[in-house]
């Protein structure tokens, strides 16, 4: 098979688990088994993409030309290889875990909710391999439209208004910005495939480059830039296995993938720079990260402290994509990655916490540490990976966009990275802190016990690998350095 | 040659066989022979736009009279992709009333209904079709008596005021019309399309022909229920019978526009209405169409008032993409008539599946119902995601053109219309979605038992071809792209 068969397969396989998965309702045990199996596959099939990117094959997939002269095609290149390989392998990884957490908490309709997830992988994969800007908004509305259900999941007025605020933002944003931005691209250079160096150059007037790209950053919805992050925390109402790789990982990601994308393969990140687009732009994602921080350290229902925390991370990426410079997007595309693993097991960890102690708020957690130790060792991991610190994957990406920074001269994003950082361990530190060292009268109801076993295999991959990647972060810093250059 | 005869055959079949079919005995019998009559046209009409699309013209001449004397038929692609939507939708809405018409028509009424609906059916055709303006008048007509009976057929008593309402508008409509024609007759002294172009682009422009320009305009306008002429058209859709309000709502406001667009850019010419207000008038009206009639969707607590206002807002889509005055905004308005006939049409499908299944259609009442119906609930998603333009369906591929249109011209504000208007279906369609799926409901697990109405294939099958051709067709854009393009180069506009 050629690299397009696999590409395909990539979609197609999470569909066909999807169906099958809708049909095996009445026997849970072969619905998960199917759940794992499809996840499976798939990493073995986003491997094969790999080792044929490797060799050096490329060969577009074209499946429709909805427009004359703008197809559905869909294509390899470095960065979207990278998303895959963190999107595959958390997919199984979340599946393991969403086992245990959705058996634990009782949950209903879990077979809605398998199925849905799988959709939702393969609208991901579609956003992944996405080989013009066309197709990436094609699968950027389905992804948006997959996970309403993974929202409204428990369909209590609550979750029912959370919907409405996901979808309202989302789609909105999408079609008020975002389409008009693609639409004025087209209709002024006859082109939205993603190219090396951008379509943008030479096409263009330089004085459309900061209107467009404000319309791509504010458009791109998924990537919660302030003011446009109201859904994210609504989102929380969802089950956290839907939070950790959705809201985490897969919706998120996809978002600030869109925009490093569309920086690097749209303008080109040379149109950027001489046109200096990005200068004003870029207080939109520094504020956001300052803001975040702080309205983080406010929130005490735990989940809805990890969404500002998430807000926050994003927007180093959009920096880092923002500052166009080639260490700001080398180290922007790395935090795709190793943001993922580490918030994952955070909210694993949250997961964890709420089935086995059924506790939300991060102020019932004193001295939770004595009865649940790994999942707040594992808290701790994950923490200190976003702060940066090492030896945790985390310390590399923001290393890189810390030096983008000083690259391009931005000290006050540079400050607002640094202070960031500190803000960061007052109000994730402090979570297992509080659960290891309670003080005075803060002992725990004895009867608590970890939670389920695939809850703790689940969280203990994902941290393992952020310890790993400090080590090794191959390979995705090859990948991350091959788009950039 | 039969094919020679193809143009003539749409119209002459049903209206040969209207009069039988009032005849025929019961309504079965006359279902049978609608039918026959359907599958006769549509491959008609299909191999007519298969004709034109390469950008051949079809010119027929009744009665082997040359024009300007005799009446000619001349079809290109817009013309041909109005029979096409046409013949579609009156197929599919026949498919539709072997359920529908026995459940909503009193049995000693059906044949009449049958023939009623098959001379609407030929009236609208024959108003695309036809090449001479007085013969558009007269098909017109034909189209209008009919559908005033057909809306009258409605349970509630309130449809007869409905109906009422309408004809008095209508007729004033057509009677604006008629004195557009007169007067374009007497300054140039011809009444077919092609004629009248080239005399008035010869003449002077006078008071005479302004006049005319004007009435045949506002006529047309009426029957388009283009804003601020609209008040008809809620009340008909709501309280017609489902069928109706399903035909109608697929054909009859598109074939107006379709009279419109034609006098623009071949009567009249493009240079011409420049020098006049109306693209102005068409563009401003437009606009204002798509949020009103959006707003009053939003605010709506039916299901069919919804589905009608939001057509409201769609034909301001329509007008805003003829006003725009250009190839790529006629395309826009050519290919979101065809891609709206299909969207709505399935909707109101739908909504007549649920009220024939729970007998109510408030919304309120419709709770939960989609999880007990999935094959309608998700034909309904489809159909309203076309509707508000994702991409991936029909609807996005409409959107994009009128947008791209705009964008031609650098008139943002339009393209903020047309956002601002997809937004707020997003707000309509989704208070549908979620009330049918995802609000709780108090129904037994299987409320339906063996008398599920979705075991009717009468009732599914045409809504899933729909629902089919609003994701098929919104990928493989050949059909409606393509004859939008044939149809903007017979005009003589190049296309982008």
């Amino acid at each position: 098979m050629s690299i397009a068969d696999y590409v395909m397969w990539a979609m197609l396989i999470p569909l066909i688990g999807a169906v099958i998965i809708s049909r095996s309702g009445h026997w849970p045990n072969v619905r998960e088994a199917i759940t794992l199996i499809t996840a499976t596959i798939l990493i073995g099939v986003v491997y094969r993409i790999y080792r044929c990117f490797q060799f050096g094959e490329s060969e577009e997939l074209v499946l429709a030309e909805p427009i004359p002269g703008l197809t559905i095609v869909f294509s390899v290149e470095p960065l979207g290889m990278l998303f895959a390989v963190v999107a595959s392998l958390l997919w199984l990884v979340t599946s393991i875990y969403a086992i245990g957490y959705m058996r634990g908490h009782n949950e209903k309709n879990q077979t809605r909710f398998f199925t849905t997830f799988a959709i939702a992988i393969a609208a991901t994969m579609g956003i992944i391999f996405a080989g013009n800007l066309l197709t990436l908004f094609v699968f950027y509305e389905l992804l948006t439209l997959s996970t309403y259900p993974l929202v409204v999941h428990s369909g209590n007025i609550k979750a029912r208004r959370s919907g409405r605020v996901y979808l309202g933002i989302l789609m909105g944003t999408s079609i008020a910005l975002m389409l008009p931005a693609m639409i004025i691209i087209w209709s002024q250079t006859g082109t939205l495939d993603f190219t090396a160096k951008g379509i943008m150059a030479g096409r263009i007037s330089p004085t459309w480059a900061m209107p467009l790209y404000l319309l791509f950053i504010l458009g791109i919805g998924k990537a919660a830039i302030m003011p446009l992050h109201k859904w994210l925390p609504a989102a929380m109402v969802a089950p956290t296995p839907v939070s950790a790789l959705l809201h985490a990982v897969a919706v998120v990601k996809a978002g600030v993938f869109s925009i490093l994308k569309i920086t690097i393969y749209i303008f080109g990140p040379d149109f950027i720079m001489s046109t200096g687009a990005g200068i004003w732009i870029i207080w939109l994602p520094t504020m956001t990260v300052l803001l975040a921080s702080l309205i983080a350290m406010t929130r005490d229902n735990l989940k809805e402290r990890l969404a500002y925390s998430t807000i926050g991370q994003l927007s180093y990426i959009v920096a880092g994509a923002v500052l166009a410079n080639q260490m700001g997007l080398l180290g922007g595309s790395l935090h795709i990655a190793m943001h993922a693993f580490a918030k994952i097991t955070l909210f694993f960890a949250a997961g964890a916490i709420l089935v086995a102690a059924h506790k939300t708020q991060v102020s019932e957690l004193n001295g939770l540490g004595r009865q649940m130790p790994l999942t707040f060792i594992f808290f701790a991991i994950g923490s200190a990976s976003i702060i940066g610190l090492p030896p945790f994957g985390g310390m590399w990406s923001k290393w890189y966009l810390a030096l983008g920074a000083v690259d391009a001269g931005q000290w006050a994003m540079l400050a607002v990275l640094m202070i960031s950082s500190l803000l960061n361990i007052i109000y994730l530190l402090a979570i297992p802190a509080r659960a290891f060292f309670p003080g005075p009268n803060g002992a725990a109801d004895k009867r608590i016990r970890e939670a389920p076993t695939t809850c703790l295999i689940g969280m203990l991959i994902p941290s393992l690998a952020c310890i790993y990647l400090f080590f090794n972060p191959e390979p995705f810093y090859s990948l991350a350095q091959q788009a950039t250059r | 040659m039969v094919s020679q005869h193809f143009g003539i055959l749409l119209v002459a079949l049903p209206l040969l066989a209207a009069p039988v079919a009032a005849l025929l005995p019961n309504g079965r019998s006359s279902w049978t022979l609608v039918m026959a009559v359907m599958t006769l046209c549509l491959p008609i009409s299909l191999s007519i736009l298969g004709d034109v699309i390469d950008g051949e013209l079809i010119h027929y001449e009744l009665g082997g009279w040359a024009p300007p004397w005799g009446i000619a038929y001349t079809i290109d692609g817009l013309n041909a992709l109005m029979a096409v939507i046409i013949c579609m939708i009156g197929t599919l809405v026949t498919i539709y009333g072997r359920y529908s018409v026995a459940a909503d028509i009193p049995e000693n009424k059906q044949a009449l209904f049958y023939a009623a609906y098959l001379l609407c059916f030929l009236g609208l055709l024959g108003m695309c079709l036809t090449g001479d303006i007085f013969n558009v008048f007269v098909f017109l007509e034909i189209s209008s008596l009919s559908t005033y009976a057909l809306i009258s057929m409605g349970h509630n008593h309130r449809a007869l005021i409905a109906s009422f309402q309408y004809l008095i508008l209508g007729t004033i409509g057509a009677i604006f019309f008629l004195i557009g024609i007169g007067l374009a007759y007497a300054a140039t002294g011809s009444l077919n399309m092609a004629d009248l172009a080239i005399r008035l682009s010869g003449s002077e422009h006078t008071k005479t022909i302004h006049t005319a320009f004007g009435f045949i305009f506002v006529g047309m306008a009426l029957k388009a229920a283009m804003f601020p002429l609209h008040q008809w058209l809620p009340r008909a859709y709501t309280y017609a019978p489902i069928i109706v309000s399903t035909f109608l709502a697929g054909t009859a406001t598109k074939v107006a526009v379709y009279v419109i667009a034609r006098s623009v850019f071949t009567v009249f010419t493009p240079e011409y209405s420049l020098k006049t207000l109306l693209n102005e008038l068409l563009i401003v009206f437009g606009a204002i169409a798509v949020i009103h009639g959006a707003t009053q969707a939003i605010r709506q607590t039916a299901v069919k008032p919804l589905l009608a206002w939001s057509s409201l807002s769609q034909v301001g889509y329509f007008m805003m993409g003829i006003g725009l005055l250009s190839a790529t905004g006629l395309m826009a308005t050519m290919i979101h008539m065809f891609n709206h006939a299909l969207i709505k049409s399935a909707l109101f499908m739908a909504a007549g599946i649920f009220l024939y299944q729970t007998g109510s259609l408030r919304i309120a009442a419709l709770s939960g119902v989609g999880r007990h119906m999935p094959l309608t609930f998700t034909a309904v998603v489809i159909a309203g995601l076309s509707l508000i333009g994702v991409p991936g369906t029909v609807g996005f591929i409409s959107k994009w053109y009128l947008v791209l249109a705009a964008v031609e011209q650098q008139a943002w504000w339009i393209v903020g219309v047309v956002v601002l208007g997809s937004i707020m279906a997003i707000i309509y369609v989704w208070k549908l979605v979620e009330t049918l799926y995802f609000q709780p409901t108090t129904m037994p697990a299987a409320p339906y038992g063996t008398d599920h109405i979705e075991r009717n294939p009468a009732l599914i099958v045409p809504i899933w071809i729909l629902a089919t051709a609003c994701i098929y067709l919104g990928l493989d854009t050949g059909m409606s792209v393509g004859a939008a393009k044939a149809a903007v180069n017979s005009l003589g506009l190049a296309t982008p």
